[in-house]
């Protein structure tokens, strides 16, 4: 490559056409002392924590270690990230399934998805998954069939019902479907808010140009207003995913067995040592909710595009290429 | 091609359009001016049915926009008829309107391939081609961030051309440029309409209404208060109010 010659060219030239620089401040930097008190004393409390987090008996490290990773805690792991994906996505389709509901002309349309918005989200999670673990009592079995079939068939002067799949009540709520449903029922009020604050949030503008070039309302939504409403969904989106998570502890009301609190719970009763298992869960909540953090930022940055100044990996590429080309 | 009659519309209780009757021929380039608020947006909008109208008729290519008649009787369109109209009708918004998760190339080939079901591979050569033919063949991979008002205008243009329409319908184009971008946006218009394309301007431009326009209608308070030849009634206006607007903004 031709670079030597050139690298010592225009340095040389550049100096000499350039002026002298002014001469340099040199001043005395204003004193914080408030700024070194208060590291100061954040330092002395973070040895004392530290401190007490190794001089003291009760924490028991070594017994914390080996039954954290147990098969059964493990399995436990999975169950909590399962049932959070699973809550997650079903809350998210039925969150925008309400949120364009809320969105509709028609009166009793949005009124029915304000008024499931409005019960929903006044219902603690823990009493709704108490109540959905027991709606095996309500009714002994759940038969899928036509609406007050045994009223219509009464007035067509016929006996029998028109049912076609009958589910035992205890069986079906019970443990993790009683569960999932439960938090579902509760995300979905969340997720119908955040997706229509997304969907309000894009200039109506986009509607109107989409419209005119003959696009359909749902294509509209789904390739033009959804995807930018995206932008404004995922950080939120992104914070009830780690609500979800840590919520998941909640299924002790259920209960789901299988379910990693539950578990952790469980050898701590068994072995009296509370502390020790209580931090396995701490550790193991903060390690899965960083783990979903790492997700959030790939997503986000998946949908800004278009937004901000960043460039794209094709304009980089050809950025880089032109660079090149010119230093030769 | 576009034919209007007695056309009227309020929002609420104002009256913002009131009895329109106007006739656009196939190639014709027809400039609308007027005073902000005088209507001249919304009857634009009418034309492709954005905006409902509450009184009158109005045709595009001998078909009533909106609405189907059976003896006496107006029944609306579904929205899927609606937008088969709309198909045939290219629109240009003030505040350009693109699609700003999408590339540029990919704002043009959205629709074609969406709405009419091109192959993708077709509607991107011919997307090429549009953003080529509105000078900008290096920006297809650009996002509209990344590009100047009137660059956007353009690819604003071309995404409405891409849907290969009837008629093109532009809502005061230049408006929102900054005065130096204003003569590229001018001239790909131009361009378009020495090509034969049948438009509506709405715009500010006079220069652009004198030279390029067939026909200009100076629209005030809902009405068109004077039409003609641009240069009859830009330097000869007849009405007291058309002399009243042009001697403000000539």
């Amino acid at each position: 490559m031709a670079r030597e010659p050139m690298a010592g060219k225009p340095m040389a030239t550049g100096t000499t056409q350039r002026p002298a620089p002014p001469q340099q401040i040199r001043a005395v930097p204003v004193r914080h002392p408030g700024r070194w008190v208060a590291a100061a004393v954040i330092a002395v409390l973070v040895a004392m924590f530290v401190h007490m987090l190794v001089t003291n008996p009760v924490f028991q490290w070594g017994f914390m270690v080996d039954n954290m990773f147990t098969p059964a805690v493990l399995r436990g792991a999975r169950t909590t990230l399962i049932m959070t994906v699973l809550a997650m996505v079903l809350g998210v389709v039925l969150g925008i399934v309400v949120a364009v509901m809320r969105l509709s002309p028609n009166p009793v349309v949005s009124g029915a998805a304000w008024t499931y918005v409005w019960f929903f989200r006044a219902i603690p999670r823990i009493v709704l998954l108490f109540f959905c673990a027991n709606l095996g009592a309500l009714y002994g079995t759940y038969d899928l069939g036509v609406p007050f079939d045994q009223q219509l068939m009464g007035l067509l002067g016929l006996d029998g019902d028109l049912r076609f799949l009958g589910l035992n009540g205890n069986q079906i709520f019970a443990g993790f479907t009683a569960g999932l449903l439960g938090l579902v029922l509760s995300e979905a009020a969340y997720m119908a808010e955040i997706v229509r604050a997304g969907i309000q949030s894009v200039d109506p503008g986009q509607t109107e140009a989409a419209a005119a070039l003959g696009m359909s309302r749902s294509t509209t939504m789904r390739r033009i207003v959804l995807p930018q409403a995206m932008r404004v969904i995922i950080p939120p989106t992104g914070n009830e995913t780690i609500a979800m998570l840590k919520d998941t502890s909640l299924l002790i009301a259920v209960p789901v067995t299988s379910e990693l609190n539950f578990q952790l719970r469980a050898i701590g009763s068994r072995t009296f040592q509370i502390i020790p298992l209580a931090v396995a869960s701490i550790l193991w909540y903060v390690a899965l909710s960083s783990l979903l953090m790492v997700g959030q930022h790939f997503l986000e940055k998946r949908f800004s595009r278009g937004f901000g100044s960043q460039e794209t990996r094709v304009q980089r590429a050809a950025r880089e290429a032109d660079a090149v080309g010119s230093t030769h | 091609m576009v034919k209007a009659e007695g056309v009227r519309k309020s929002f609420g209780h104002v009256e913002v359009l009131r009895g329109i009757d106007l006739e656009v021929a196939p190639r014709e380039v027809m400039c609308v001016i007027g005073p902000s608020g005088s209507g001249k947006s919304t009857f634009l909008r009418c034309i492709n049915h954005l905006e409902k109208i509450n009184a009158g008729r109005l045709w595009v290519d001998g078909q009533l926009v909106g609405y189907r008649q059976k003896g006496d009787v107006l029944h609306e369109l579904r929205d899927r008829e609606v937008s088969a109209q709309r198909r045939d009708i290219g629109m240009v918004f003030q505040r350009f309107n693109l699609f700003p998760h999408m590339t540029a190339l990919e704002n043009v080939i959205e629709a074609p391939t969406r709405v009419k079901g091109l192959k993708r591979q077709d509607a991107r050569a011919r997307g090429s081609e549009l953003l080529e033919r509105v000078g900008l063949g290096d920006r297809v991979h650009n996002y509209p961030n990344q590009l100047s008002g009137g660059q956007q205008q353009r690819v604003a243009i071309a995404r409405a051309l891409a849907m290969e329409p009837k008629l093109m319908l532009f809502d005061e184009p230049t408006s929102a440029l900054d005065p130096e971008l204003v003569g590229e946006v001018l001239d790909v218009m131009r361009a378009l309409a020495a090509d034969g394309m049948t438009m509506v301007v709405v715009t500010h431009e006079m220069g652009f209404a004198r030279e390029v326009g067939d026909t200009l209608v100076f629209m005030d308070d809902g009405v068109v208060v004077e039409a003609g030849a641009p240069k009859a009634v830009l330097t000869d206006p007849q009405h007291p109010r058309t002399q009243a607007f042009l001697s403000k903004v000539l």
